[in-house]
C-alpha cells in the first residue's frame, strides 16, 4: 500500500520534471528560462541539504560553501582548460574533496550537532571575507583572476569536448534540469539503499547504530561528501545561469536561505526542499521588486514561525494531514462494517438461544 | 624594539577584540548551552544605539557604557520572553529560531535606518605614538575595558549570591531547581546579561568599524569559533581561546597579511576541535569559571 503510493509519487515527480524539461524552453521567454535555470540550480543546492540534513541528520549551516566552491572551481578550471567538459568534473571533485576534508575533522572529532552547524557556517563566512579581498592582480589561479568582490566571469558550457560551440541559454536549462532530475533520483536511490538506511538509523539514534557495529563516523563522512558533491553541481549550474560568480554566494543571507528552503519544504523528504527552493526563489524575487516589506524581515519571520508552528515543514505536514483524513475515512468505513456485522451476529446468537 | 612593542600592542588588541565580541555569546552558551545566532545583531544594535544617541547629542560615554547595554539588554529580555523560552532543550530549533531573529533584526534596522553606513562617530581618543610608530589610543582603551570586563564578570560569578546561583544552575539545573532556585529566572537573567554585554561590545566597537545593518556577519564567525573552541567555561574558555586564536591571527596577519590571518584563525580552530571536541576547557581548566 505505502510502497505503491511512494512509487506513484516518484513516477509523477519524474513526469512533471520531464514535462517542465521539455515544455519550459518552448513556452517561456528567454529571460524566464534563464531565471528558471537559476531556480533549478538553487533547487539542486536545496536537495543536497535536504539529503544530508533530512536523511543523514547532519546539521550543516554552510551548505552554500560547497555550492560556491563548486561554482568558483568550475569558473577557474574552465578558464584554465579552455573548455567546460572536464571543468565540470573537476569542480564536482573539488567540492566533494573540501566536504570530505572538513567532514573528516568534524565527524572524526565527534563534534555535536550545534558545533557542526556553527563550524560550517563559520567556514562560509570566512570564505566570504577572504574571497572578497582577492581583488588584486596577484590573486590568480592559473590564468583565472579571482577578482575580489567583482567575482569571475564564467565561460558558458560548451558541447562535450568541443570548446568552440557554446550552449544557448535554453540548452543550459536542459542541462540544469537534467542535473536536478539526475541528482534527485540519485538521492532517492541512495536513501533506499543499505547506505541510506544506515544513515537514517544514525539520524534516529547514533549510539544504537554504533552499538550495532556500524562506523558512524564513516557513514556520516560519506553522506556529507555526497552532499558536498551535489551542492557543487548546483554551483556549476548557478554559475552558468548567471554568467558570473561573486563572493556573495558565501554570504550569511544565502546560507540562511538554504536552511529556510529545507525548513519550509520539510526535512525528511527530498521533494520538499526542492519545492521550498523554487517557491522561495520566485517569492523573494517578487518581494525584491517592491519596497514595502524588507526581505530579511520577511524571511526572519517566516523562519521563526515555521520553527515554532510548523517544525516539520510543508510537505510532511500535508502528507500527514492527507493520511489522517484518509485513515479517518477508513476507520469510519470499517466501523460501519463492524457495526453491521455485530448486529447480525447478535441476531444469530438470539436465534440459537 | 619599538616595532616589537607596536606589534605586541596590535596582537593584544586583537585578543581583546575577540574577548569583547564573544563574551556575551560565551555567557549565554556557558549558562544555557544555547548558541545565539542573533549575537551579531545584538552587537549591531549596540552600535546603532551608540551612534544614534551620540548624534542626538548624548554624551558618548553615557551612550557607550549605559545606553547600549541597557537597550540591548532589554531587547534580549524581550527576545527570551517571546521566543527562547519556548525552545529550551531543543537546541537545533533554538539555533534556527535565533537565526530567524537575526534576519528579522537586519530587516528591521534596514527598514528604519536604510542599508547604507550610518553616520560614523570619531573615537574619543587620538592616536598615541610608540617611538616611530603610531597606534590608536582607543584600541589601548578597549584592551583595558576588555580586561576590566573579564575581571568584573569573574567577581560577579565568584563572589556574589547571583553568581553562586548562576554557577549552581550551570552545573546541575535540576539540583538547583530542587533547592528552590527558579532556573527559569536565572536563564532569562543570563540571556539579558549576555545581550547587554553584546550591546556594550557593539557600542564600543562602533567608532572603529562604523556600522551597517549587516555588520553582525563580520563578527559572528569569529565570535562563534572563539566560544566553541573555548568550551563551556565562560571566562577561562573565552580568555584562553581568545589568546590562542587572537595571537595566531595577529602573528599571521603581520607575517603574511590580514586575509591569511583570518584563514589561520579558522584552520587553527578546526584543528583544535579535532583534538579537543569539547573545547579547550573541556580538557584543561575543567573546574574553572
Amino acid at each position: 500500500m505505502k510502497r505503491t503510493r511512494e512509487t506513484n509519487a516518484l513516477v509523477s515527480i519524474g513526469i512533471v520534471g520531464l514535462v517542465v524539461l521539455f515544455a519550459a524552453p518552448q513556452s517561456l521567454e528567454l529571460f524566464a528560462v534563464i531565471s528558471l535555470t537559476t531556480a533549478v540550480s538553487l533547487a539542486i543546492l536545496a536537495l543536497s541539504l535536504g539529503l544530508i540534513w533530512g536523511y543523514g541528520g547532519i546539521l550543516c549551516f554552510g551548505q552554500t560553501a560547497f555550492f560556491g566552491i563548486g561554482a568558483y572551481a568550475y569558473a577557474i578550471a574552465a578558464l584554465n582548460f579552455g573548455g567546460s567538459s572536464s571543468a565540470i568534473l573537476v569542480a564536482i571533485l573539488v567540492a566533494a574533496a573540501v566536504a570530505a576534508i572538513l567532514g573528516y575533522f568534524m565527524f572524526y572529532g565527534r563534534l555535536s550537532d550545534v558545533y557542526l552547524a556553527v563550524i560550517t557556517l563559520t567556514l562560509t563566512l570566512i570564505l566570504y571575507s577572504v574571497i572578497r579581498r582577492t581583488s588584486g592582480p596577484e590573486y590568480k589561479i592559473g590564468i583565472a583572476k579571482l577578482g575580489g568582490f567583482n567575482g569571475i566571469n564564467v565561460p558558458p558550457i560548451n558541447y562535450p569536448w568541443d570548446s568552440n560551440h557554446f550552449l544557448f541559454p535554453e540548452q543550459v536549462f536542459y542541462v540544469a534540469m537534467v542535473a536536478l532530475l539526475g541528482s534527485y533520483f540519485l538521492c532517492v536511490w541512495l536513501t533506499k539503499s543499505h547506505f541510506g538506511r544506515v544513515s537514517m538509523s544514525i539520524r534516529e539514534n547514533e549510539v544504537r547504530t554504533e552499538l550495532l557495529g556500524y562506523d558512524v563516523r564513516l557513514y556520516k563522512l560519506c553522506m556529507f561528501t555526497v552532499g558536498g558533491a551535489i551542492a557543487g553541481l548546483g554551483g556549476i549550474m548557478f554559475a552558468n545561469s548567471i554568467g558570473r560568480i561573486t563572493p556573495d554566494v558565501f554570504n550569511l543571507y544565502n546560507a540562511a536561505l538554504a536552511i529556510i528552503w529545507v525548513i519550509i519544504g520539510g526535512r525528511g523528504t527530498l521533494i520538499g526542499p526542492i519545492f521550498g527552493a523554487l517557491v522561495l526563489f520566485y517569492l523573494t524575487s517578487f518581494l525584491g521588486q517592491q519596497s514595502v516589506v524588507n526581505i530579511n524581515l520577511f524571511l526572519g519571520l517566516v523562519l521563526i514561525i515555521f520553527v515554532l508552528v510548523v517544525p516539520r515543514g510543508i510537505v510532511p505536514s500535508v502528507v500527514q494531514m492527507w493520511d489522517r483524513r484518509r485513515s479517518r475515512r477508513m476507520t469510519a468505513r470499517s466501523a460501519r462494517k463492524f457495526r453491521r456485522r455485530g448486529r447480525t451476529r447478535v441476531k444469530e446468537g438470539g436465534l440459537e438461544e | 624594539m619599538d616595532l616589537v612593542a607596536a606589534l605586541a600592542l596590535q596582537i593584544v588588541y586583537g585578543i581583546a577584540n575577540l574577548v569583547l565580541i564573544s563574551i556575551g555569546l560565551a555567557v549565554i552558551f556557558g549558562m544555557m548551552r544555547v548558541i545565539n545566532l542573533a549575537h551579531g545583531e545584538f552587537l549591531m544594535l549596540g552600535g546603532y544605539t551608540v551612534i544614534v544617541a551620540t548624534n542626538g547629542g548624548v554624551n558618548i560615554w553615557i551612550a557607550m557604557f549605559i545606553l547600549a547595554p541597557l537597550i540591548v539588554g532589554i531587547i534580549g529580555l524581550i527576545v527570551e520572553w517571546v521566543l527562547i523560552r519556548f525552545l529550551y532543550g531543543r537546541m537545533v530549533d533554538t539555533l534556527l529560531a535565533t537565526w530567524g531573529l537575526s534576519l528579522f533584526f537586519i530587516g528591521l534596522v534596514t527598514s528604519i535606518f536604510g542599508a547604507q553606513t550610518a553616520t560614523t562617530i570619531a573615537p574619543p581618543f587620538g592616536p598615541i605614538t610608540i617611538g616611530e610608530f603610531s597606534s590608536s589610543g582607543y584600541e589601548l582603551f578597549l584592551i583595558l575595558v576588555a580586561i576590566l570586563l573579564v575581571g568584573m564578570l569573574y567577581f560577579l560569578l565568584r563572589y556574589t549570591k547571583l553568581g553562586l546561583v548562576a554557577r549552581g544552575t550551570m552545573q546541575a539545573a535540576d539540583m538547583a531547581a530542587a533547592l528552590g532556585v527558579s532556573t527559569q529566572r536565572v536563564y532569562s537573567t543570563t540571556f539579558g546579561i549576555g545581550a547587554a554585554l553584546s550591546g556594550l561590545a557593539g557600542g564600543l566597537l562602533a567608532p572603529i568599524t562604523g556600522i551597517l545593518p549587516t555588520i553582525g556577519a563580520i563578527y559572528i564567525g569569529k565570535a562563534f569559533i572563539t566560544v566553541i573552541s573555548g568550551g563551556t567555561a565562560i571566562l577561562a574558555g573565552t580568555a584562553s581561546a581568545s589568546i590562542l586564536l587572537g595571537g595566531i591571527n595577529g602573528i599571521v596577519s603581520f607575517v603574511i597579511g590580514p586575509t591569511m590571518g583570518e584563514v589561520a584563525l579558522l584552520l587553527l580552530a578546526i584543528f583544535l576541535l579535532r583534538l579537543m571536541p569539547r573545547g579547550i576547557t573541556g580538557r584543561f581548566f575543567k573546574r574553572s569559571l
